[in-house]
């Protein structure tokens, strides 16, 4: 343990008062607390945004109608995606980011403790808005997660609700974005330039930016929407002038960019797992950066591909698959870069490199379904289709929740002090990843052979892929409550972890104790002590 | 090492936060059950609104006290500087959403429905009578829109609520060059007539807006361009609206004596706020009133 961090336990005697019990979680301004609850609630969100995914695949088991009327499987979809997007993966990665960021940085804290604990009490608030809507009359938002006009007009008592969550979560994420950049270019210890800074940090601050840039356009559109419905507007009525194409238009400029905050993180992690557990320094690192940054930048000019066949001018379609096609560059170099690492290493395979390994073939085939769903022409016979669902799924469930997945088991025994349950954590591993295949493979198929989206029903031809599907996901559905075992287990106890707790790993969060004290670094670390974020 | 340790700063526990989104959340209960027709939503809103200004009066209390107790370093200012810019810029683009759906309408969408480009068909099939025109007086449709005769021409009230907000980003400028002298009664004298500018402004634009509504027919329901118009500039002045009570608010700090010649951030943020609700309104003028 450095000197520093010795320093650290000695303030922390008097700097460690809080009040106890419920009104320190709601009262916190300490960046683990803060990030705690945020993995905590993205935890549960992620439980019931999965039981609606159990809710749907239990409906398309077989064909005809079982289980739920129309509506409310179209509800499921719709709430599954919402719930899935905006309260589990988005608040996970802040979560992460709040742990993390201080401490990668040699900071306290964050920049705006205040600010931060805001950011996340808005979330169970929000949710409650939106989730109250099961419950409505005329049910839930049914409509899509994307609010398609005229479509998502019809929403019942729901409408509003769902308007104003929206507006609420997207509150929560600029202010945290906010915060994380602050922090990371005013919270630095000396001597952390920005060229050493960890990639989960670089991932984080291109992703801050995408938020502020592009979460108040959805606020805009959807304030457009509740205007149109409320208060006689025509943004998105061609009698009135509007267009409700002008609705894709703009939600898909928050909506490409959306897709990439869910995954630059995950990149981050991915590129802090696979040296540690390859023992080789990043292969490219500023090259990575870069990466990032051209990622960041073509996620704004490409939003027309999700929406191709609305009849665009023939040079929209071109410019829009040209800018698509372009994003197979620096992502390819990235996934160059994990494997070049990995080359003529001496490589173990502990919990969080499996799922880091497993993200970097899964999140590959996820990207090239997307290159076929990005060719104009191609995704005129893809479009709306289980091919999509597929391709989706891949990048967002074997790549953003994989990393998640990665990151956890990485930094379990950082949090918590002590060593999660290999063995466990393996078997949830391989439980996860044969399961979300069975899945998420097959729908490929579905969806080349021609089976919509959003639809309770099908034609028959398609059910033993859709059984096949649906057994998939029940498996991987009850692998998840391993995670929950092993995380609880870990929290209760088990081996001590060190502070480096693993043998490769490098950076200043190993510096600290496990568990770290209350305030992080209350002292800049040395500056010696900062190595380059290719470790 | 001590003092290492109070270079940095952090703010005890607060429950200032949880009580912003519990109001909030009353606030959003509330006009979502009154926009679902149910009246009780009126009082749930009010509710959520009484104790939203409590909040303000809380959370911007505890942080100005503790400005005030010069407990804040360089590090919290600069903090701080960064939290307003990015809050700022993510207003930008909130604006960006609605130029972006009058940019759309005005190209794409009234030119299309007008038979233009690959719109020939819809025109045809739609509203064969319909002629694209901006301002679009009438709607294709002749049902649900109300038409409207006359727009607002750019050089009445429209050019003097420019000259006006122009003349106050030059006002708060001037107050900000009392503060930094040291000058007490410029600094106020100053941000006075900054707030009497924005009152003025906000007071001409309600009086446009009657004007639209009883004499013109221009509403909220007057098909794309009534949609843009009353977005753009009612959006724009709930902005004005605030920037004046966070000028007034900066006033009332500047005549209890606040603020220094060296640290004033309170000031700046809201000074900031003004410029780019300033420059907002250029965007304004230029694309809704005059071309």
């Amino acid at each position: 343990m450095s000197e520093a961090a010795t320093h650290d336990d000695h303030h922390d005697d008097h700097h460690d008062h809080h009040p106890s019990g419920l009104m320190r979680w709601i009262t916190t301004t300490n960046h683990k607390d803060i990030g705690t609850l945020y993995l905590l609630f993205s935890l549960t969100m992620f439980f019931i945004g999965g039981i609606m995914a159990m809710v749907i695949r239990l409906e398309l088991f077989q064909p005809g109608l079982q289980f739920v009327d129309p509506q409310f499987f179209n509800s499921m979809t719709t709430m599954h995606a919402l719930v899935m997007i905006f309260g589990a993966v988005m608040p996970a990665w802040t979560g992460f980011a709040n742990w993390m960021i201080p401490i990668m940085i040699g900071a306290p804290d964050m920049a705006l403790p205040r600010l931060n604990n805001w950011s996340f009490w808005i979330l169970p608030f929000a949710f409650t808005l939106l989730l109250s809507t099961l419950f409505m009359p005329g049910g839930a938002p049914a409509g899509g997660w994307t609010m398609y006009p005229p479509l998502v007009l019809q929403t019942g008592a729901a409408f509003p609700f769902l308007i104003f969550a929206v507006h609420f979560m997207g509150a929560s994420s600029i202010a945290g974005a906010i915060n994380i950049i602050a922090t990371v270019f005013n919270m630095r210890a000396p001597g952390m330039t920005l060229m050493k800074l960890p990639l989960f940090v670089w991932t984080w601050i291109i992703t801050a930016f995408l938020l502020i840039a592009s979460i108040p356009v959805l606020a805009g559109a959807v304030t457009m929407l509740l205007t149109d419905k409320f208060f006689g507007t025509a943004f998105f009525s061609a009698a009135g002038g509007g267009d409700p194409v002008m609705f894709q238009h703009i939600f898909w400029f928050f909506g490409h960019p959306e897709v990439y905050i869910l995954i630059l993180p995950a990149f981050g992690i991915v590129s802090a797992i696979i040296p540690t557990f390859a023992r080789k320094p990043l292969f490219g690192y500023s090259s990575m950066v870069y990466a990032t940054g051209a990622i960041a930048f073509l996620s704004f000019i490409v939003w027309a591909h999700h929406m191709f066949t609305v009849g665009m001018p023939l040079a929209g379609e071109l410019f829009f698959m040209y800018t698509t096609i372009l994003i197979a560059v620096p992502t390819g170099l990235k996934v160059f870069n994990w494997v070049a690492t990995m080359w003529r290493s001496s490589m173990t395979f502990e919990t969080p490199m499996l799922f880091a390994l497993a993200f970097v073939v899964l999140f590959t085939i996820g990207g090239f379904s997307g290159l076929m769903l990005g060719v104009t022409p191609v995704d005129f016979q893809y479009h709306d289709t289980y091919f999509v669902v597929a391709h989706f799924h891949y990048v967002l469930v074997t790549g953003a929740v994989f990393a998640l997945m990665a990151g956890a088991y990485f930094w379990l025994p950082k949090w918590t002090g002590n060593m999660y349950d290999e063995k466990l954590g393996q078997w949830h591993f391989w439980t996860s990843t044969i399961s979300v295949n069975v899945l998420f493979f097959p729908q490929h198929f579905l969806g080349l052979a021609g089976m919509p989206r959003r639809i309770p029903d099908y034609a028959v031809q398609f059910a033993d892929f859709n059984m096949v599907s649906s057994i998939g996901g029940f498996v991987f559905g009850l692998s998840q409550l391993l995670f929950v075992m092993v995380v609880v287990k870990c929290i209760r106890g088990g081996e001590k972890a060190t502070d480096q707790v693993w043998e490769g790993a490098h950076g200043l969060e190993w510096t600290l104790p496990s568990p770290p004290p209350y305030h992080s670094f209350t002292v800049a670390p040395e500056p010696s002590s900062i190595e380059g974020g290719m470790r | 090492m001590a003092e290492a340790h109070s270079d940095y700063y952090i703010p005890e526990p607060s429950h200032w936060p949880v009580t912003a989104s519990l109001s909030i959340f009353t606030m959003f209960v509330g006009g979502a059950t009154l926009l679902n027709g149910a009246d009780v939503g009126q009082y749930i809103l009010g509710l959520g609104f009484l104790l939203f200004v409590f909040m303000l009066f809380g959370w911007f209390g505890v942080v100005v006290k503790e400005s005030e107790g010069g407990i804040y370093n360089d590090q919290v200012d600069v903090s701080f500087r960064m939290g307003m810019a990015w809050f700022i810029f993510s207003e930008v683009m909130f604006f960006a959403a609605f130029f972006g759906a009058l940019y759309y309408a005005r190209m794409y969408s009234v030119p299309w429905l007008g038979g233009e480009g690959s719109g020939a068909a819809t025109n045809q099939f739609l509203w064969p009578e319909f002629a694209a025109a901006w301002p679009l007086f009438e709607a294709p449709s002749n049902h649900g829109f109300n038409h409207f005769k006359e727009t607002i021409g750019a050089w009445g009230v429209p050019f003097w609520n420019t000259a006006i907000l122009l003349t106050s980003g030059a006002t708060v400028t001037w107050a900000h060059w009392g503060l930094k002298i040291g000058s007490r009664k410029h600094l106020i004298a100053g941000l006075a007539v900054t707030v009497a500018l924005g009152a003025l402004f906000v007071g001409f634009q309600a009086q446009e807006y009657g004007h639209a509504y009883h004499e013109l027919g221009l509403t909220m329901n007057s098909g794309i361009y009534g949609a843009t118009f009353f977005m753009l500039t009612g959006f724009h002045g709930f902005h004005v609206t605030m920037g004046t009570i966070m000028l007034a608010t900066i006033l009332g700090r500047s005549i209890k004596g606040h603020f220094t010649p060296k640290h004033h951030f309170g000031f700046e943020a809201v000074a900031w706020y003004w410029h780019f609700v300033d420059v907002v309104w250029i965007g304004l003028f230029i694309f809704v009133y005059w071309i």
